[in-house]
């Protein structure tokens, strides 16, 4: 990411804060004098910066001003959607589960009893009504880097805390819902995840994005993760949102020796999606690898950014992100692997395919590679392409039609990024999304189902 | 079963094919030889309808329909199935698929209904077992590091589940060992019946010694130089096509 300079005496000019100063004022005040400094320091670091335009190197590709234009409210806290239609779409996970709708915690359909001893997963405005800040909350995301992350912070009010001690290994998955509803007013969201997990502790935590169909809400997520020596933390984000809705996620990981980080990062919604996820590798022996599938169609947007910071020497990182984009979508990939000065045998990989369906999608790749020490192992490639015309042949040549011959290409390139999951539900879930989403409509379902 | 009247195609302005001429009833299995680069693949391309071939002139019916006028995808479902001579490699597309999805293509231009999952599964073990192939390769990607061998043995494989009316088997034992050979030859012999035909190119008289044609041709220069039946095979064993060659422009 570049880091953009903020000078605080420059002005920002009112589109650049979009309608977000009125919903600071309407937000209810906060419950202690502690939450009030933090929502504040984001106030002020979002007023300083302002909503990023195209000048920005790290928005050169991803247009938000129609985040400025639309005006968003928050939901109401009391929540109270009797049955939101995107529900519907959860995964049947056997899960440790917690619900937001429109970022409201709904405990009515969340499930965490059963916990083993030494792991605690509950809503942040838990910890907010005891008068209580989590550990690491804002401690690692710093609120300056981007509107979005200071807007997160100035609304901080729900997420996710969860804490697994030392030596524990979850036994389920840890399942985090999120429903955007189709509302009158487009709502905003601005949950926050800290996932902190102890000496050798285990789990696996996935987000999952939902929306009915027509919500255009923005949802604004901040992730903090911080791993201890020997942890390991498997993260899914599968985004399923709606057509409309805007989503903007920050996740930020603080790995320590010997821990293990693994991201898959899911991208099938939403009209723009802009994803930063950053691991911080500050242990020896720590290991993280970012898988990542993004389909777009239509004119879907999604902006991937990515940062592996090889901080001390025998780190290690390995990167593979696959992009389909169909119709008019756009793609963005830039994923940074830096190694500091000295930090000796590092190793770290890097990989972005694209797939363009059509010749009016886009994509823009830019893959950088920074290193200050002599004795690593690093490599990175982009490539971008269509499908391979002579598979399609051999496939009509055997009588299946243009288009499913091109949805089983179509599946084969994302099938590397689906093998690696270990959940199959949310595999599984993503090839009949992919599939479905191809044009024209095709039986592939049985196809899929028969593959297992 | 399939007529092909004068024949003339061209790729990329060279022409290949030259006026061909050949008949093929319904049970029948013809074999066509001759020297590399005559237009042996070509002409099957052209059959099955590959892109990047330009019919010139003459005409292809299968069953009464105008073959030339059909999507690649039709002529299949319609029952021409080629074999490749060169299998090609479809990373990431499970074999299972393909099968499964290419069967449902043809019973649905059948009008019948996708078949039942337990039924193909039997099918297909059925028809492994019968090729020698291990039940792994279904789950293994279409071609995709096989050996030469396995990859004719795969698309036998395909050609015993789709069970075409008329197949074009480009090579089919280019690249075999002994046993592969009779194991694929097997296979073939196994769809012949009474209504199905088959379509042999070969550079090798043995296959015939397994696959017995009912008629041999020899393309030569884009035309059908000579037709017999086996006998001829094992002429051209012993003298090539030298006096094939002679005997035109004598
Ligand atoms: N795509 C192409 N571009 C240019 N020339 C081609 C192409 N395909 C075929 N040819 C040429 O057409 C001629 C006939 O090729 P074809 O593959 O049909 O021969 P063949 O009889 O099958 O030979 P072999 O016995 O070697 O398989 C050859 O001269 C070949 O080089
Ligand atoms: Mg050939």
């Amino acid at each position: 990411m570049t880091v953009t300079a903020i000078r605080p005496d420059a002005p920002v000019p009112d589109q650049a804060l979009g309608h977000f100063s009125a919903g600071f004022d309407a937000q209810a005040p906060a419950a202690f004098a502690e939450l009030e400094r933090l929502r504040q320091r984001g106030r002020a670091a979002f007023e300083a910066v302002g909503l990023p335009t195209r000048r920005i190197e790290a928005w050169k590709y991803t247009d938000v001003r129609a985040i400025a234009r639309a005006d968003f409210v928050l939901a109401d806290q009391q929540g109270g959607h009797a049955s939101p239609r995107g529900a519907e779409l959860a995964l049947a996970l056997d899960a440790y589960r917690m619900v937001f709708v429109d970022g409201v915690f709904d405990a009515e359909r969340s499930a965490l009893s059963g916990l083993p001893a030494g792991a605690e997963v509950a809503p942040l405005s838990r910890y907010l009504s005891r008068g209580e800040l989590p550990t690491g909350l804002a401690s690692m995301v710093d609120e300056r880097a981007s509107a979005f992350t200071a807007l997160n912070l100035a609304f901080t009010g729900e997420g996710a805390v969860i804490e697994v001690g030392r030596g524990v290994e979850l036994d389920r998955p840890i399942y985090l819902l999120f429903v955007s509803t189709a509302a009158e007013r487009a709502v905003m969201s601005h949950p926050r995840v800290i996932l902190r997990l102890g000496d050798n502790a285990r789990a696996t935590v996935l987000e999952h994005f939902v929306g009915e169909s027509g919500a255009a809400n923005l949802t604004n997520l901040v992730g903090e993760a911080f791993l201890a020596p020997g942890a390991r933390l498997d993260h899914y984000k599968l985004n399923e949102a709606s057509e409309r809705e805007f989503h903007i996620a920050n996740f930020k990981i603080d790995q320590a020796r010997d821990s293990h980080f693994s991201s898959h990062s899911l991208n099938l919604g939403g009209a723009l999606t802009r994803n930063d996820l950053d691991a911080e590798l500050n242990g020896e022996g720590a290991r993280t690898d970012f898988w990542g599938l993004f389909f777009a169609q239509g004119r879907q947007h999604v902006d991937n950014h990515t940062v592996v910071n090889h901080n001390v020497a025998r780190t290690y990182s390995n990167e593979n992100y696959k992009g389909i984009l169909d119709d008019r979508a756009r793609g963005v990939f830039n994923g940074r692997v830096y190694i500091k000065r000295d930090a000796q045998q590092v190793r770290g990989y890097q990989n972005n395919a694209n797939l363009l369906l059509s010749d009016r999608a886009e994509i823009d790749t830019k893959p950088e590679l920074e290193i200050y020490a002599d004795d690593v192992l690093c490599s990175h490639g982009a490539t971008t392409g269509q499908l391979d015309e002579n598979a399609v042949f051999a496939l009509r040549a055997r009588g299946i039609d243009q288009h499913t011959a091109r949805a089983l290409l179509t599946l084969a390139f994302a099938g590397e990024i689906l093998e690696s999951t270990q959940l199959p539900e949310i595999a599984h879930r993503v090839e009949r999304r992919v599939a479905g989403m191809l044009p024209d409509r095709f039986n592939l379902e049985g196809l899929v189902e028969l593959g297992e | 079963m399939l007529e092909i009247k004068d024949l003339h195609a061209k790729v990329e302005d060279k022409a290949i094919l030259k006026g061909v001429d050949l008949t093929i009833a319904p049970g029948e299995v013809h074999a066509i030889m001759g020297p590399n680069g005559a237009g042996k693949s070509t002409l099957s391309a052209v059959i099955a309808g590959k892109e990047g071939y330009e019919v010139t002139g003459g005409s292809i019916t299968f069953e009464g329909r105008d073959l030339l006028e059909m999507e690649v995808e039709e002529r299949a479902q319609a029952g021409v199935l080629m074999g490749f001579q060169y299998p090609v490699e479809i990373p990431g597309v499970k074999n299972v698929y393909l099968l499964r999805a290419a069967l449902n293509a043809k019973r649905k231009a059948q009008g019948l209904d996708e078949i039942p999952a337990p039924e193909f599964m039997r099918l297909i073990k059925d028809k492994l077992a019968f090729m020698k192939m291990d039940g792994a390769f279904l789950q293994r990607a279409v071609n995709e590091g096989f050996s030469g061998g396995e990859k004719k043995r795969n698309e036998i494989l395909q050609m015993l589940v789709l069970e075409p009316k008329l197949a074009l088997l480009d090579e089919i034992d280019s690249g075999l060992d002994i046993d592969a050979m009779k194991v694929v030859a097997e296979g073939v012999n196994s769809l012949r019946t009474a209504d199905r035909s088959i379509l042999i190119v070969t550079h090798y008289q043995r296959l015939l010694d397994y696959i017995v044609p009912d008629h041999v041709h020899v393309l030569i220069d884009g035309r059908i130089a000579r037709s017999g039946d086996k006998g001829l095979a094992l002429e051209l064993e012993s003298r090539g096509y030298d006096w094939i060659l002679e005997g035109e422009h004598a």
